[in-house]
C-alpha cells in the first residue's frame, strides 16, 4: 500500500522563455504594498504586502523595562518577536513559538539594531512585534522592511531605514524575491537586509548550495532590490505625513470659514 | 522574545584593551587574525552512543553524541530518514548559561549546525529508509557544550561532522512487521562533509575563530559553511552590526580556505 503514495514532483518554476510561474522575470520583485500607521494603540506600526505575504508590524516604546532586571544602564534593550498566525500557512501552524520563529526573532532584531540610536534611551525597552498573517516565502525579509517602517513611525531615532529581500537559486538560475513554491523546491535561499547609505549588510543567511561566484552575483541582485524597496519605504512614510497635512489644512480652512 | 543581550561587566572593562590590540594586528592569545586556536579532536569517547566526538577549540569544549534509532518518517517525505539536531548549553559550561529549555543562543547554534549537515546533503537520507512511509532510521545529533570560550558554532559543527563520520550503526531489518536491529558496525552513509568557519569583526579587523572575549567586543560575526566541493551550503550573520560587501566577499574566501584544513583534521581524527 505504501507504494501508492504520491511522488512529490517539483512543479515547473521557470518556463522555456525564462518567465517564472507567477509571470515574473528572474530579476523582478513581487508587487509590494507598504502602509504606515495602521494601528491605533501601538506607538508605531506598518503593514506590508509582498506577493501573498501579509504582515503587520508594531512598535511599543521606548517604555519602562519590564521585568526591570532586563534593562541596560547605557542603552535601550530592543526586543523582537516574529510570530506566524496559525492560519498563515497551508497546514495549520501551532501558535506556540517554534524554533524557527525564535531564530528569526533573533536575526530580525540583529538586522535592525545597527540603525536604532538605542543609547538615547537607557533603561528602557523598545518592543517590536512582527505578526505574519499570511506567509508566502520571504516573510522574514518583508518583516524587516515593515519593522523598520514601524520604528520610524514610532518616532524612534534611527540612522536610516533597513530594507530586506531574498535571492535564491531556482532550476540552476539566480532568482530575486522567491515565492513560497520557489523557496520550497528551489536549490538555495539567501535572505539579505541592507542599510544603503551606511553600506552595511545587517542580515545574511543562506541555505542550499551556491558557488562563491553565484553568492557574489546573488548578493548584488539582493542589494539592488533592497535599494528599490528602500525607496518604496521612504514614499510610504512620506505618504502618511502628506495625508496628515491634508487633514490639518482642511480643518484649518473650515475654522477660518467659521 | 529576543532581546539585546547583556554583557558581563568585566567584559566592558576589557573591551578597550582588546579592541586596541586587534587594531594593532594582535590578539590576546598571540594568534594571527586569520588563524584558529589549537584544535584537538577525540573520537569515540562515549561508548553508548553510535558516534561521538569531543572537540577542544582552544578552551572551548564541545561534545557531540549521535544516536540512531527507529522512528517514523515525516508524512511529506515517506522515503527519507530523519535528521534532528539539538544543542544544550549546559550550566556547567559558563556562568551565562542557566538550566531550562533551550534559549535563542542554543536554538541558533543547533539550527546553524543542522543547516550545514542538511543543505550539503551530508547524510544520504534515502538510504535510511527501513520500510517506505512506515519505518526509517532517525539520526539524532546532540550537541553538548561543556566549556564556552567562544566560537561554539565552529566547535559544534566540527564535532557533529566528526560524530557522524565516527558513527557505527547496526543493521535494521523487518521481521513479521517488527523492526529488529542486528548488531553490526556499519558506517552511516555520508555523501558530504560540511565545515563551518566563523569570522568576527572587531573594529575594522576580521578575526577568524573569535574567542569569548573577542565575541564580547565584536560588532558582528558571519558563519559560512562550505561543502567538500567548496560550495557554500549555509550562512548565518549574528551580532549587533553588519558587514560591507567587500568584507563579506573576503570572509567567504577565508571560509573556503580554512574549511579545507579543518575538514582534513576532522576526517583524520574521526575515522580512527
Amino acid at each position: 500500500m505504501w507504494e501508492k503514495l504520491p511522488e512529490t514532483k517539483p512543479p515547473e518554476l521557470i518556463d522555456s522563455k525564462g518567465f517564472r510561474a507567477d509571470g515574473r522575470r528572474l530579476d523582478q520583485l513581487r508587487p509590494i504594498k507598504l502602509e504606515v500607521g495602521i494601528l491605533d494603540k501601538a506607538d508605531g506600526s506598518a503593514y506590508v504586502e509582498q506577493g501573498k505575504n501579509k504582515i503587520m508590524c508594531a512598535v511599543y516604546g521606548p517604555r519602562e523595562a519590564h521585568p526591570k532586571h532586563i534593562a541596560l544602564p547605557d542603552r535601550a534593550v530592543i526586543r523582537c518577536r516574529y510570530h506566524m498566525a496559525p492560519f498563515s500557512v497551508d497546514e495549520r501552524k501551532s501558535p506556540a513559538p517554534s524554533r524557527r520563529e525564535m531564530e528569526l526573532s533573533k536575526v530580525i532584531r540583529e538586522s535592525l539594531e545597527p540603525v536604532v540610536l538605542a543609547d538615547l534611551y537607557p533603561r528602557t525597552t523598545i518592543d517590536l512585534f512582527v505578526e505574519v498573517l499570511q506567509s508566502d516565502g520571504g516573510s522574514r525579509c518583508a518583516g524587516i522592511t515593515g519593522a523598520s517602517l514601524a520604528l520610524a513611525d514610532a518616532g524612534i531615532p534611527m540612522t536610516e531605514l533597513v530594507a530586506a529581500c531574498a535571492v535564491g537559486k531556482v532550476q540552476g538560475q539566480l532568482a530575486l524575491d522567491l515565492s513560497d513554491s520557489e523557496d520550497k523546491y528551489g536549490e538555495a535561499d539567501l535572505p539579505v537586509a541592507f542599510v544603503p547609505n551606511a553600506n552595511l549588510v545587517t542580515l545574511l543567511q543562506m541555505d542550499g548550495s551556491l558557488t562563491t561566484e553565484e553568492f557574489e552575483k546573488g548578493l548584488g541582485m539582493a542589494l539592488e532590490a533592497c535599494r528599490t524597496i528602500h525607496g518604496l519605504q521612504r514614499e510610504a512614510l512620506k505618504k502618511k505625513y502628506h495625508e496628515m497635512k491634508d487633514v490639518v489644512e482642511e480643518k484649518e480652512e473650515s475654522e477660518v470659514v467659521a | 522574545m529576543s532581546a539585546t543581550p547583556q554583557l558581563p561587566p568585566v567584559a566592558k572593562l576589557e573591551q578597550k584593551t582588546i579592541v586596541d590590540m586587534v587594531a594593532r594586528g594582535k590578539r590576546m592569545d598571540d594568534r594571527g587574525p586569520e588563524s584558529y586556536r589549537p584544535i584537538v579532536i577525540q573520537s569515540g569517547v562515549i561508548e553508548k552512543a553510535n558516534g561521538s566526538v569531543h572537540v577542544s577549540l582552544g578552551k572551548s569544549k564541545v561534545l557531540v553524541g549521535v544516536k540512531v534509532e527507529v522512528g517514523e518518517p515525516f508524512p511529506d517525505t515517506p522515503d527519507e530518514g530523519v535528521l534532528t539536531v539539538n544543542a544544550e548549553l549546559v550550566p556547567l559550561a559558563s556562568p551565562m548559561f542557566e538550566p531550562g529549555p533551550p534559549g535563542e543562543q542554543a536554538i541558533e547554534l543547533a539550527r546553524v549546525v543542522d543547516r550545514g549537515i542538511r543543505e550539503s546533503k551530508a547524510i544520504d537520507v534515502k538510504s535510511l529508509v527501513i520500510q517506505r512511509g512506515k519505518k526509517v532510521q532517525v539520526v539524532y545529533v546532540d550537541v553538548y557544550v561543556l566549556d564556552h570560550d567562544g566560537n561554539l558554532i565552529d566547535a559544534a559543527a566540527m564535532a557533529a561532522l566528526g560524530a557522524l563520520v565516527n558513527a557505527k550503526v547496526g543493521k535494521f531489518e523487518v521481521k513479521a512487521d517488527e523492526v529488529v536491529v542486528k548488531p553490526g558496525r556499519h558506517a552511516l552513509p555520508l555523501n558530504n562533509y560540511p565545515v563551518s568557519v566563523t569570522v568576527a569583526k572587531v573594529g575594522k579587523t576580521l578575526l577568524v575563530d573569535p574567542s569569548l572575549e573577542e565575541e564580547q567586543v565584536m560588532s558582528a560575526r558571519l558563519t559560512v559553511t562550505t561543502d567538500k566541493n567548496g560550495a557554500i551550503c549555509a550562512m548565518q550573520k549574528g551580532g549587533l552590526s553588519g558587514f560591507t560587501v567587500e568584507e563579506l566577499k573576503r570572509i567567504v574566501g577565508l571560509a573556503v580556505e580554512k574549511a579545507v584544513e579543518n575538514r582534513a583534521k576532522i576526517l583524520a581524527a574521526a575515522k580512527g
